[in-house]
């Protein structure tokens, strides 16, 4: 296979994840939170239980207007829906999806790579809220600042503990050393990855810049149409990255229970459609946090627990 | 997290709690109903709207009358039907308008209540909305179409008493019956009253005018006490005993 084939099939697949994986979690988010709060959720769209109602706002928010406000200040206004979505799209070129390479691009600094780059997420939230020249935007801006400048540490705390317990950066490499016992060696680590990366997402309950009840919509009130959109499929797209990364870091990526070689993607698929599930389930469980309640959580639970857990890891890794 | 108001009991179980709550709420089925699509599953004596069977109907107005909205508004006029072999013609009526107001109308039901010829029903037809008020008068002709969506009555409880008209048809049947076996008893009082009276004034005097018996028996003391129970019948009587 020439190299410019097997980079087409490579990026075309990633692309292809990166469209369609939002879209399913999107639809299952309508589909099971209707059903959660009782409710029967989009029914008409696509004829069958609305499974096209995403694709149908898709095509609503392509007709509408594009509105930058007079005030705003244009080409950042502009440009943050693309900073938002573009490191989701890095980041997936790396996770591995199975055994053989079967990734985007394999990397040996994988989990560096990942970190840095769902990190460039702040700067979309601090673009559009400051771009927005609106006073709602500009307090979800700060929040989100707050918000994700705090979380970016347990996250890479807790990433750091299972690179040391794995002893390689590579995505890849993390999940070939993965052992079953180590979902409980690893379990603080992978709880405070997990909320720590709903609080980078900005998913509910961490959803404090969002706040659609106090700040409009916070970062995102002066956004309209497609810009609209991109930063909505970020959200979602986010809610895979994190599910991938939780899967692959602490749940074995493709080890499953047999035939790992040819069915690796179909474990790592079904491990990420659980944690999705699992952010879905917890948004229609739990109230927003407070603020100072999210700051609390942070500092006081979840940093210390990652430092107990590097710890623990470190302590387990010289012992054996 | 394990803050102030957490309650007695391991901490983190509200948390589980409200995590079992949703799951719980996502196994069960959902009790939407899905209108448009799917008719609804009235409940029998459904109150939709009200149907008038226009030729039950002899224009007495109680209807009008009874109704607390006054949303019933009826004209008539009168005919004279010439009967080939009656005396005199008679005199009918027949009626030209009849109409509900469904913007005032409460849905109480008092006029199909007090329909004394079962003129109007209760249909269970509800999607009549229109896109002016003034279309919610439904007229006559209106209020006919809604009978075809009039269900049959609902079939009697079991453990209910039997209906007005199977004890009466049972009495009616068991009164030849006791006529033959005892025949100078009087078995109906408005049947036997001409003829009684004049025969055996004290033997069988009727209960409700034991009292008034201590009176001169041919002056109408009783007249009015018997004439009570059917108007109708008593004026007749006396009409032709004059």
């Amino acid at each position: 296979m020439p190299l410019w084939l097997e980079l087409v099939i490579r990026i075309g697949g990633v692309l292809a994840a990166f469209l369609i994986l939002p879209l399913l979690v999107g639809q299952a988010e309508h589909k099971v939170m209707a059903h959660m709060q009782g409710r029967l959720g989009p029914m008409y769209a696509g004829g069958f239980h609305g499974w096209a109602q995403l694709v149908a706002d898709g095509v609503k928010f392509v007709q509408k207007e594009d509105i930058t406000p007079r005030a705003a200040d244009r080409p950042v206004f502009r440009l943050a829906p693309a900073v938002a979505l573009v490191p989701y799209l890095l980041a997936l070129l790396v996770i591995p999806l199975g055994p053989n390479d079967l990734v985007g691009q394999p990397l040996d600094v994988g989990l560096f790579f990942v970190l840095a780059v769902v990190g460039v997420g702040v700067l979309a939230v601090l673009m559009s809220a400051w771009a927005s020249a609106n006073k709602y935007s500009l307090l979800g801006g700060l929040r989100g600042a707050a918000q994700l400048l705090a979380y970016e540490l347990p996250l890479v705390l807790a990433a750091a503990s299972v690179a040391m317990a794995a002893g390689t950066l590579s995505l890849s490499g993390i999940v070939e050393a993965w052992q079953p016992w180590w979902l409980l060696w690893q379990a603080p680590a992978m709880a405070v990855f997990f909320l720590a990366g709903l609080a980078e997402i900005r998913r509910p309950p961490f959803d404090m810049p969002v706040a659609d009840s106090e700040l409009v919509f916070g970062y995102l009130t002066e956004y309209s149409g497609l810009r609209f959109a991109f930063l909505l499929l970020a959200e979602y797209v986010g809610i895979v990255v994190i599910a991938a990364l939780t899967t692959v870091l602490f749940l074995g990526g493709w080890q499953g229970p047999f035939a790992d070689e040819q069915l690796g993607w179909l474990w790592t698929l079904l491990k990420v459609a659980a944690v999705s599930f699992v952010i879905i389930w917890l948004r229609v469980s739990y109230p927003r946090l407070r603020e100072d309640q999210l700051q609390r959580l942070c500092w006081l639970v979840l940093v210390p627990t990652a430092l107990a857990q590097l710890i623990l890891t470190a302590t387990i890794r010289l012992a054996l | 997290m394990s803050e102030r108001s957490e309650p007695a009991g391991v901490p983190g179980s509200g948390l589980v709690k409200g995590l079992a709550v949703t799951l719980k709420t996502m196994t069960k089925r959902s009790t939407t109903q899905q209108y448009p699509d799917v008719a609804p599953d009235l409940p029998p004596r459904s109150r939709g709207v009200i149907a008038l069977l226009a030729e039950n109907c002899t224009v007495c107005m109680l209807c009008s009358r009874e109704c607390p909205d006054w949303c019933i508004y009826i004209d008539s006029h009168k005919e004279e039907v010439a009967v080939p072999g009656a005396a005199r013609p008679r005199q009918r009526n027949v009626l030209d308008r009849f109409d509900i107001d469904f913007s005032l109308c409460m849905y109480c039901g008092i006029c199909i209540e007090v329909c004394p010829f079962d003129a109007l029903y209760w249909s269970p037809e509800f999607e009549y909305a229109e896109y002016d008020i003034k279309d919610l008068l439904h007229d006559k002709d209106h209020l006919g179409e809604w009978m075809a969506t009039v269900p049959p009555p609902p079939a009697h409880d079991p453990n209910g008493e039997p209906a007005k008209e199977e004890t009466a048809a049972a009495r009616k049947a068991a009164v030849p019956a006791a006529a033959a076996a005892r025949p100078t008893t009087p078995a109906v009082r408005p049947d036997s009253r001409p003829a009684a009276r004049p025969a055996t004034p004290a033997a069988v005097p009727p209960p409700a005018d034991a009292e008034q018996s201590t009176r001169p028996e041919p002056a109408g003391g009783s007249e009015p006490a018997t004439g009570a129970d059917g108007t109708g019948d008593g004026a007749a009587g006396e009409g032709t005993t004059r």
